[in-house]
């Protein structure tokens, strides 16, 4: 039996007032991540990470998870998974639009790289042309969002407690998805379908039993169809993310694409740089659903120093093509000694458009500094 | 195959009775090496598939060390280069990291980085070699398999190296737009064909590093493979040793073991 860990402490200082009541302007909280592994037999495995923070401000950020709890049985021929996993699907760098097994854990990282443990059964046959991978997710999982107190929030928070479902059979609806993936001499692809219940909920407007107004998730079925594709072109990498989804008012699509080129050993040093440039537009814009990414383009500069403590700082900016909404983002991380890791970020919310969903972040520059302790 | 090399191929085919002129040939510079290569590369074909743990020390010029612990598996590919998987243990904060290489004789190796916490597989562009591998004075075309028709060769003169009578030669990347080095100069002994030292230039032709390898054992009768390889960089005063430890050969190690389906379950 393997068993590791993480524990961390991270604070938060937003350099503006919130824009709604009860929103402070610091916030501390712990996390702590329990890993367990263990061979049972050569080709069978069993393995859990469980996942808790606790948030000084926000009850609904304080919350644990099962991230995984899943067996893992392999032959030559294919292997299974049962249990609850987590499965990455993407491209990109800035927004992983074709991720759609485990529901984004929104309230721990804005980013929404975040991820809740997805219960499943997940098929795989590798063969020589490629992959086929199929999945059962037996049970539904709401996506988390920030509270009254919480930062990052909607102008009314978001009442997980009215949450509402097309499906009668609401969390228990079986989804199912298809996918095949293979990597050819320079390109990597993914083609997938899946039927199920959306990750992504609308929110929609109500008022609760006590005739306040409120916010809830209405979560619908759909069908969608998506693309991820890796390229090497020469010294550039080029990435692609689409998929075309179906069930909900109308049928639309999404995509996004861009570059990563590096420069190595830059200015006759060890560093790396990074160049990232990716686009998304989203269909929904168009009178229908407003969405953050419906028409962006964004900007990256990723410097590994490739120092003995891994220093890497990552630069983000996204630009909304249709209003004048732009976010920087800055990611500096380090180690310190062996086993711990020191990261510093910060966000800024420029010129933000009334009309833009995003909107509701204009009050919430922030830096934040991460401590995390590997055990 | 290239439908260019086949067409060489034919043509010295055909052209062969004109040229079986036997000794009126002295032997080139360019041609000594290259055989050198190719008798070092036959020595070691047939190994099949191996696994090594590895111990990366990385050095400061003002002495602090950090340590990364790696395991590999390489897999031997009839025909092309070898397939390598090389999965990190520590530092912590990247247990789990994995980095899946299927090396080519001609054109551009293919990469994947696994990344655990976003049980993530990234395309990594082979193309950026020079650049180091985790923070070492390693770079990804040194750790990458050494395939022959990676370089063009010159042999320069025998001389003895630590008691062991070595050719030296030096040897160009084929690919010199990306390779971080205008030439090597190797040392390999005489007897075994067995690599002790390499001098790598950088682009403007200068000594950038230094490369000692020792400990060489003889596995499976046949195989020598070093404990040690240290990487001396001249210009920073930093340097990277890599000891290798637990050999085991002829595992039974197959394609299945080297695609994005087994990078996703690697422990």
């Amino acid at each position: 039996m393997e068993v590791n860990g993480d524990l961390s402490v991270e604070g938060f200082l937003f350099l503006d007032d919130g824009a709604y009541p009860h929103q402070k302007n610091q916030s501390a909280s712990i996390a702590g991540r329990l890993e367990l592994y263990h061979d049972i037999l050569d080709n069978l495995s069993f393995s859990v990470e469980a996942y808790y923070r606790l948030d000084s401000e926000d009850d609904e950020r304080s919350h644990g998870d099962l991230r995984l709890a899943e067996l893992l049985y392999f032959t030559d021929t294919w292997e299974i998974t049962a249990g609850f996993g987590r499965v990455f699907w993407g491209a990109t760098e800035f927004v992983h639009l074709v991720d759609i097994i485990n529901q984004t854990d929104q309230v721990d990282a804005l980013d929404g790289e975040e991820k809740l443990g997805q219960p499943m059964v997940h098929l795989t046959v590798p063969r020589d042309w490629g992959v086929l991978e199929a999945f059962a997710l037996p049970w539904f999982r709401e996506r988390t969002f920030p509270g009254e107190k919480g930062r990052f929030r909607t102008p009314l928070a978001v009442d997980t407690d009215n949450t509402d479902y097309e499906s009668s059979s609401e969390q228990q609806h079986l989804d199912l998805v298809l996918r095949y993936s293979t990597n050819l001499a320079n390109a990597d692809i993914g083609l997938y379908y899946f039927n199920g219940t959306s990750r992504d909920p609308v929110l929609l407007f109500s008022m609760d039993q006590n005739s306040k107004p409120i916010l809830y998730p209405y979560y619908e079925q759909i069908g969608q169809t998506g693309l991820d594709l890796q390229l090497i072109a020469g010294e550039w990498l080029l990435k692609g993310e689409a998929y075309f989804r179906t069930g909900q008012s109308r049928s639309y699509a999404a995509t996004t694409f861009g570059f990563e080129y590096t420069l190595t050993g830059l200015f006759e040093s060890m560093m790396d740089l990074g160049l990232i440039g990716e686009y998304v537009y989203d269909d929904r814009n168009n009178g229908w659903l407003p969405t953050i990414y419906q028409n962006d383009i964004m900007g990256g500069l990723r410097l590994a120093v490739n120092d003995m403590d891994d220093s890497t700082i990552l630069l983000g900016v996204i630009r909304d093509l249709d209003s004048s909404s732009t976010i920087i983002a800055m990611e500096a991380s380090r180690r310190l000694g062996e086993s711990i890791r020191l990261n510093l970020d910060a966000s800024f919310f420029i010129d933000m458009d009334i009309h833009d969903p995003s909107f509701s972040l204009a009050q919430d520059d922030f830096i934040k500094l991460e401590i995390i302790w590997y055990w | 195959m290239n439908p260019l090399a086949v067409k060489t191929l034919i043509v010295s085919f055909l052209c062969a009775p004109l040229f079986f002129i036997p000794a009126a040939h002295s032997e080139t510079a360019e041609e000594k090496g290259l055989a050198i290569a190719m008798e070092a590369d036959r020595r070691d074909e047939g190994f099949g598939d191996y696994t090594a743990d590895m111990m990366m020390i990385l050095k400061n010029k003002q002495g602090k060390e950090s340590k990364r612990a790696i395991r590999s598996k390489t897999l031997e590919v009839t025909g092309d280069g070898d397939k390598s998987l090389s999965i990190f243990d520590t530092p912590k904060d990247v247990k789990g990291t994995a980095f899946l290489s299927f090396s080519h004789k001609v054109g551009d190796d293919e990469q994947w980085l696994y990344l655990p916490a976003l049980k993530r597989v990234k395309r990594i562009n082979s193309r950026n070699k020079s650049g180091s591998f985790m923070g070492s004075e390693f770079a990804y075309e040194d750790i990458a398999s050494q395939e022959v028709e990676k370089y063009t060769y010159k042999h320069l003169r025998e001389e003895e190296f630590q008691g062991e009578l070595c050719f030296v030669g030096e040897s160009y990347p084929v690919d010199k737009k990306n390779s971080g080095y205008t030439k090597r100069i190797s040392w390999l002994d005489k007897a075994e064909y067995r690599l002790q030292k390499v001098e790598f230039y950088d682009r403007k032709q200068s000594l950038l590093k230094t490369l000692t390898v020792e400990g060489y054992q003889k596995y499976l009768d046949t195989y020598w493979r070093a404990d040690t390889m240290s990487m001396v960089n001249h210009q920073t005063g930093k340097s990277t040793r890599l000891l290798w430890t637990n050999y085991k050969f002829q595992i039974g190690l197959s394609d299945k073991d080297f695609n994005a389906t087994s990078l996703k379950r690697v422990r």
